[in-house]
């Protein structure tokens, strides 16, 4: 091989720059801020922010980037009270430090429930207001003015009066001497200059031409890859294995055992899967080789006609019941689902003897050092994460075992090399972790003008928080909060309501999936009320409508979809319009879609009209952008999604048979943001809720027939 | 010994012809724009050009693309009007399939350049996006078709 350098490990941390973290790697803060009172190294107000001599300015952010955006929105954060100039800003992602844990989740660093923003939101901005201040209190010493006499601007301190001004990297010596003030004002909203604009995010040039670096594309000098053999049934485990085969392979270095399977360790790639493929394993099926999603419909079906653990309850729904002039119910069932992002999961491990070096693109970081200090048996302090981009993690990334570290680790200790292990997109669908199968079913009493006077919803899925250490936090009184997020909380005004939930315990690893619990209550939920809404002889808006007279931001989005997609006006031939409305994340969304069914009863979406009210705005653009992503996210889960079980295998293994939305499919969206000032709710999740039921509702519209189970299955539309 | 021509640099990479293109450009070359999605030409991230056509490269054993004139993400020019277009309309999310999603409308706009539509959902539509990019990458492949039809320099 010519022209080809070799990249060593020193080149690789300097030209993958975001992924290094440069000199303040591993540092506590206290130490950083003590090298930053030499000249040479830059002004480090505080965990956030780096100012060199030469005016770069270092944002560093303690949120994964996974195609949310907080490259960008964050730093707007930081720059809105620093007073830089955009096009200047370096992003760099955090090492592990407690002073980048999560504002409200304790003691950890990590990035999911749509928080990023929300959780940053008086940090950064007090961060970066605090870092102006020591500035242009630097700069007014030496001119020996009044700082108040002086402002800040891109990136320089004015002086009004004489209009002497000087940069922030001149005076970046004098102002890491001084002593951060405390409490420092914040501007006025009417004063913002980044947020609540389309700012352009930072992360896209190299997102376009092909160097950002993703953890599948770390790596680091006498790197070796792995994949794994992992059992083909779940607590399924190795009762022995044959490598001579694999061994002969060429480039393949070693075979080991290891806890969740067989790793094949090679050169490279392509030489671990040969040699993988090779590999001859017998495997002991466990108790789970008699899974299957038949079996499972028909238990959780049984389990559904029976009380569950009590949710939530108001009113007297038992007998009130009994005096409904009329009672619709209903049974609706969701399936298992993966999260495929579009990266599989890898995690790079440079393992040594007092030392551990991780790359991958986690959400978990604390979680992941922790776990990986363990295996590795060293302190948690001496093992680094380096986050890499992500590509995509909806949730899977942030594993609450930390699965794909722990395993990586854990091969790494059979070799004296780091090794990245990579899934193949087939390990990827099979490898569990995935948004639980649900069972619901659910009862509506009327009286007899159609007022909805109770509710009965009982919920039968796999708790995703049971056994991990988020139990203590979720689990009130046997219930998983997730299990009934949007569930029990419903909008719409109901005198009378219980909703119970049954836990059985399967044995498939389930995990959060993007938009959690709502992923699938809000399909239940929302399809239900047009249920009721049509039993009633009501249209659908105007009965959701008037039951949320004391919700008003639910009204307000419901309103304003209905109105931006002409909600009674006449479409062409055919089409049909579905609507649904849903809070999730501290956001409100509300969908219309208008649908076509072809005489082979397939669904083609013609367009969403999307209407979010997410409070304060910090950048329109990624707010549309974050809609279009639920939008399609929660579109592939309504006309493709679903993992199921034959003999305890997973029936599914590639993009073949487990579809996705692709260009073909994509409709029009357009998405209006409601002007609010009302608190900052998320925008990461809560765009895939409502799309379901709104597709849903709008092939009932189309059709007249009900979708109670997703994906939605042509054969059932289908006109002879 | 296996001869490649990749960005208009010779390579010399001593793998088995059978190898996919993919993992040669990315284990050997360090060519890591190019990604791996799904291994069975499902996805589109692997897109490279080869003597000017889209071919998922973890499909093309190397040793079929010896002696043809292959270009990645990485021998794109940054003033290519779809480079342009994609940031113009700041298309990535989280960004994985996007030079795949590039090198498939280079090629779409070499062959059609007024694309209506219909047009890209066909030539699009092996590309898959797990975050939804969709609606952007459609107006970004007409942007770029107009800033080639005013001539933007190529």
């Amino acid at each position: 091989m010519s022209e080809i350098i070799n990249i060593s490990r020193r080149d690789f941390l300097r030209t993958g720059a975001l992924i290094g973290g440069g000199l303040v790697l591993g540092l506590s803060l206290s130490e950083i801020s003590s090298d930053a009172t030499t000249k040479s190294v830059p002004f480090v107000p505080n965990a956030f922010i780096r100012i060199g001599t030469d005016n770069s300015i270092t944002i560093i952010v303690n949120k994964s980037e996974m195609g949310q955006g907080v490259y960008t929105s964050l730093p707007m954060l930081v720059a809105e009270e620093l007073e830089v100039e955009w096009s200047k800003i370096h992003v760099e992602p955090a090492p592990v430090d407690p002073a980048y844990n999560h504002t409200q989740w304790g003691n950890m660093q990590g990035t999911g429930g749509s928080t990023s923003v929300r959780s940053e939101w008086d940090r950064l901005r007090k961060a970066g207001a605090t870092a102006r201040v020591m500035l242009v209190k630097a700069a007014a010493e030496i001119w020996k003015v009044d700082p108040a006499t002086c402002r800040a601007e891109k990136g320089f301190v004015i002086h009004n009066a004489t209009k002497r001004r000087v940069s922030y990297g001149k005076v970046a010596g004098k102002a890491a001497q001084m002593e951060p003030p405390q409490d420092v004002p914040l501007k006025q909203p009417k004063d913002f200059k980044l947020i609540g604009k389309s700012i352009k995010r930072l992360d896209t040039p190299e997102k376009v031409n092909g160097t950002a670096i993703f953890g599948i594309d770390a790596r680091v000098s006498g790197m070796l890859t792995a994949l794994i053999a992992r059992p083909p049934v779940f607590a399924g485990k190795v009762k022995s294995f044959n490598s001579e085969k694999a061994k002969a392979v060429p480039g393949v270095k070693d075979v080991v055992q290891v806890d969740s399977g067989v790793a094949v360790i090679a050169d490279d790639f392509w030489s671990a899967k040969n040699g993988r493929d090779a590999l001859e394993i017998v495997w002991d099926e466990g108790p789970l080789a008699t899974l299957s999603t038949g079996g499972m419909r028909e238990q959780y079906g049984n389990l559904a006609k029976t009380p569950g653990t009590v949710a939530k309850k108001a009113g007297d729904p038992e007998q009130v019941f009994k005096e409904a002039s009329k009672q619709i119910s209903a049974e609706y069932e969701v399936p298992y689902l993966a999260h495929a992002p579009m990266e599989t999961l890898n995690c790079l491990v440079d393992l040594r003897a007092d030392s551990c070096e991780i790359w991958t693109g986690t959400q978990s970081q604390t979680a992941d050092r922790n776990t990986a200090a363990r295996i590795a048996g060293l302190k948690p302090e001496q093992v680094k994460i380096h986050t890499t981009y992500l590509g995509g993690g909806f949730g899977r990334r942030a594993n609450p075992h930390s699965d794909f570290v722990a395993e990586a680790v854990d091969v790494a200790k059979t070799v004296k090399k780091p090794v990245k292990v990579i899934w193949t997109r087939e390990d990827d669908i099979k490898g569990g972790y995935y948004r639980p199968m649900w069972y619901d079913r659910i009862i509506a009493g009327l009286d007899e003008k159609g007022d909805l006077i109770a509710w009965q919803h009982t919920i039968v899925g796999q708790s995703i928080i049971s056994g991990t250490p988020f139990e203590q936090m979720l689990v009130m009184h046997n219930v998983d909060e997730t299990s009934v997020e949007g569930a029990k909380d419903i909008p719409y005004e109901i005198p009378n309501i219980l909703v119970d939930l049954h836990s059985p315990k399967i044995g498939v690893p389930v995990q959060w999936w993007r938009s959690v619990g709502h992923s699938h209550t809000a399909f239940v939920v929302e399809s239900f009320i047009d249920e009721v809404a049509h039993a009633a002889g009501k249209d659908p808006y105007e009965f959701r409508r008037k039951l949320l007279s004391k919700h008003p931001r639910h009204k307000g989005v419901l309103e304003l979809a209905a109105q931006k997609a002409g909600w009674s006006t006449s479409l062409p031939e055919g089409h049909a319009r579905g609507i649904a409305v849903h809070e999730s994340f501290g956001s409100f969304i509300a969908q219309v879609a208008e649908v076509s069914v072809n005489p082979a009863g397939e669904v083609r979406v013609h367009k969403v009209v999307c209407a979010i009210d997410c409070g304060k705005v910090v950048n329109p653009e990624i707010i549309k952008a974050q809609m279009e992503s639920g939008i399609v996210f929660g579109l592939t889960a309504a006309l493709f999604g679903a993992i199921t079980f034959k003999d305890g295998k997973v029936e599914q293994s590639n993009f073949h048979d487990y579809q996705m939305v692709r260009m073909k499919d994509m409709p029009k969206v357009e998405v209006y943001i409601m002007p609010s000032q009302e608190a900052l709710g998320g925008v990461g999740e809560p765009g895939v809720p409502p799309i379901a039921p709104a597709v849903a509702n709008a092939v009932f519209a189309a059709t007249g027939k009900r979708i109670r189970r997703l994906p939605i299955n042509a054969e059932e539309l289908k006109r002879t | 010994m296996i001869t490649l021509d990749v960005n208009k640099k010779k390579y010399e990479v001593d793998v088995s012809p059978d190898v996919p293109l993919l993992w040669v450009i990315r284990d050997h070359l360090l060519l890591t724009g190019t990604k791996y999605g799904c291994g069975m030409s499902l996805c589109g991230a692997c897109t490279v050009h080869i003597d000017g056509k889209a071919r998922r490269s973890c499909q093309v054993p190397v040793g079929e693309a010896q002696g043809k004139e292959i270009t990645t993400i990485e021998g794109i020019p940054d003033n290519h009007p779809v480079k342009k277009a994609w940031l113009a309309e700041d298309v990535p999310q989280c960004g994985y399939c996007q030079p795949g999603q590039v090198m498939e409308a280079i090629v779409l706009l070499k062959n059609n350049p007024r694309p209506s539509d219909a047009d890209i959902d066909n030539a699009m539509t092996g590309n898959i996006c797990r975050c939804g990019t969709y609606q952007r990458i459609r107006s970004a492949i007409h942007q770029a078709a107009s800033m080639m039809a005013k001539g933007v320099k190529q």
